[in-house]
């Protein structure tokens, strides 16, 4: 009785004093590098080039210009995560079904690890003018055509960038999947069809929430791709920021963007977190 | 799965056939005397001697080492203490708060980081270079660490130090025999993923990077603007087997000893 008090008491200090150690780097951390930037941020958006407060940048936002940059970024990222998840989906699937599945699952992420802006380049070798795409175009007989600097290139160089990433989270669903439910399903008289709608779909949707999640905030703010890849076709609400940030140097607009972009995110993470009825039930199995 | 016969195979062997293609296409033509990625003329070495050659390029390739070991290292040691704290905790509405503070910069884009950081350092008058990099990359890597560390702790048994404390151990001993032994799983994957997101980051890097300073993600973006210059391409050949090889040596090491008790016995 007594020991146990002691312990209870020593342990009560050790907790204490370790955790008032270990909290000054990391809530230091929170403050300069997660609140103060969202703080200034959203500081910065009130006021114009020359430093005057004002709501100019969000009337701004509000004009045609930056509307119709809106709509074409959503779209453009919602290409990007469709061609994603039509890809990323099948590919989990099959993998789940293979032998040294994990092993497989590395080889599907490797490329993911390489140098974004090397991958980058090499599609600008392989779709150029007289790269192989187009050389194999000739031989096809359709002949040359201009890949680089339009909208499918764009699209596609994203979707190649960003598959490894939807994959994993619908990789990770699929397999904690119990096959007897599948079993269970076609011994009701389902065919394959019902079957993935009905049972493999619903159970597996976290995992595709999560791989929409990490492709489409990423894709509405791509930069350095519509550079590249796009020729400034291509603008983003990325490259809207970059631009005013490091080009015109007007922060405040810029900024009033990135607070929008910020809006879309949170939105975007509401609808796709998985929410935790949901959790739990598939929770129960395990 | 038979049933489906040869369809898998097919898909899968196309993906990934693509996924490598442009990263075996630029090696391909890094050994190539010809000046362009279109024509192989012959087989010739003197890209990979450009690189070492180049000693603008060295250098921008140690920046980037350094700033990837120091970042990573720097980041993991603040990362566990964050985990540590987080997972301490008592208050829960606290706890929680932390936890979604911790996950605001794994899902914010990188542009917005990046614009905010440059508004930060500019304010709070660290001079963009070495330093704002650095402190950007530590930033955003320590997320992930306690991501990585926190299910960890969540499995250690609070038996553990319980017992070490019947057994009279200290406050330290706790720390550095009991519950580091025991995450040390997930403070290796989490120093090695944020190896890898300093290694590969090139979004915030670009806006918070002044003139003189540069890594190489910034730097192949700027070669890449003005055209094709083969010493990018022996530069990804080298950088592809260094990565591969990490992995891979990451893969076996990490697969190699299953018994989850090793850490505790010594």
């Amino acid at each position: 009785m007594m020991r146990d008090l002691k312990r209870m008491v020593r342990r009560m200090k050790t907790n204490r004093a370790s955790l008032r150690l270990s909290m000054v780097p990391y809530s230091l951390w929170i403050i300069l590098f997660v609140i103060a930037p969202i703080g200034l941020i959203v500081y910065y958006s009130f006021f114009d080039l020359s430093g005057n407060f004002t709501f100019d940048n969000y009337k701004n936002f509000f004009t045609s210009v930056y509307l119709k940059l809106t709509v074409s970024s959503f779209w453009y990222a919602f290409l990007i995560t469709f061609f994603s998840l039509l890809i990323s989906y099948p590919t989990a699937y099959f993998l789940t079904k293979l032998k040294h599945k994990q092993l497989w699952l590395l080889l599907i992420i490797i490329p993911s690890w390489i140098n974004l802006l090397l991958k980058t380049y090499a599609f600008i070798g392989l779709m150029g003018l007289y790269g192989p795409v187009n050389a194999l175009l000739e031989t096809v007989g359709i002949g040359k055509q201009q890949i680089l600097f339009t909208d499918f290139s764009f699209v596609f160089v994203s979707v190649y960038i960003f598959i490894p990433f939807m994959i994993l989270p619908i990789f990770n669903a699929l397999d904690k999947l119990n096959p007897a439910l599948i079993d269970a399903s076609r011994d009701l008289g389902a065919n394959a069809w019902t079957t993935f709608r009905r049972v493999i779909w619903p159970l597996t949707l976290n995992g595709v929430k999560s791989g929409i999640q990490v492709v489409f905030i990423p894709a509405l703010s791509l930069f350095m791709i519509t550079r590249l890849i796009a020729g400034n076709k291509v603008i983003t609400l990325g490259t809207a920021i970059e631009q005013q940030f490091l080009v015109t140097q007007n922060w405040g607009m810029g900024s009033t963007i990135a607070v929008f972009l910020i809006l879309f995110m949170v939105v975007i993470l509401l609808l796709t977190t998985a929410n935790e009825r949901g959790m739990a039930g598939s929770g129960k199995k395990r | 799965m038979e049933r489906n016969g040869k369809l898998p195979k097919i898909y899968l062997t196309a993906v990934f056939l693509v996924l490598y293609a442009p990263i075996f296409y630029l090696i391909f033509y890094s050994f190539n005397s010809g000046g362009t990625m279109s024509h192989f003329e012959s087989f010739t070495w003197e890209h990979y001697a450009a690189v070492f050659e180049d000693k603008r390029l060295i250098i921008i390739v140690l920046n980037t080492v350094v700033v990837a070991l120091l970042s990573a290292l720097i980041s993991t040691a603040i990362g566990v203490m964050g985990a540590i704290t987080i997972h301490y905790m008592k208050n829960k509405a606290m706890r929680n708060a932390m936890l979604s503070m911790n996950s605001i910069l794994m899902v914010s884009p990188d542009v917005i980081i990046g614009a905010s950081f440059l508004i930060l350092f500019t304010l709070v008058g660290i001079k963009l270079g070495f330093a704002s990099v650095l402190l950007s990359h530590i930033a955003f890597s320590i997320p992930i660490v306690v991501i990585m560390v926190l299910p960890k702790l969540q499995e250690m048994s609070p038996t553990l130090i319980d017992a070490a404390l019947d057994l009279g151990a200290t406050r330290k001993e706790i720390m550095s025999r009991v519950i580091l032994p025991f995450i040390k799983p997930g403070i290796f994957a989490g120093f090695f993923l944020a190896l890898t997101y300093s290694l590969d980051d090139f979004a915030v890097t670009f806006f918070v990077t002044g003139n003189g300073f540069s890594t190489l993600s910034v730097e192949i973006y700027s070669m890449a603007r003005t055209g094709v210059t083969l010493t990018i391409n022996a530069l990804s050949g080298l950088i592809f087997v260094i990565t591969a090889g990490l992995i891979l040596g990451y893969y076996f090491l990490t697969n190699r000893p299953k018994t989850p008790a090793r850490g505790l016995k010594r």
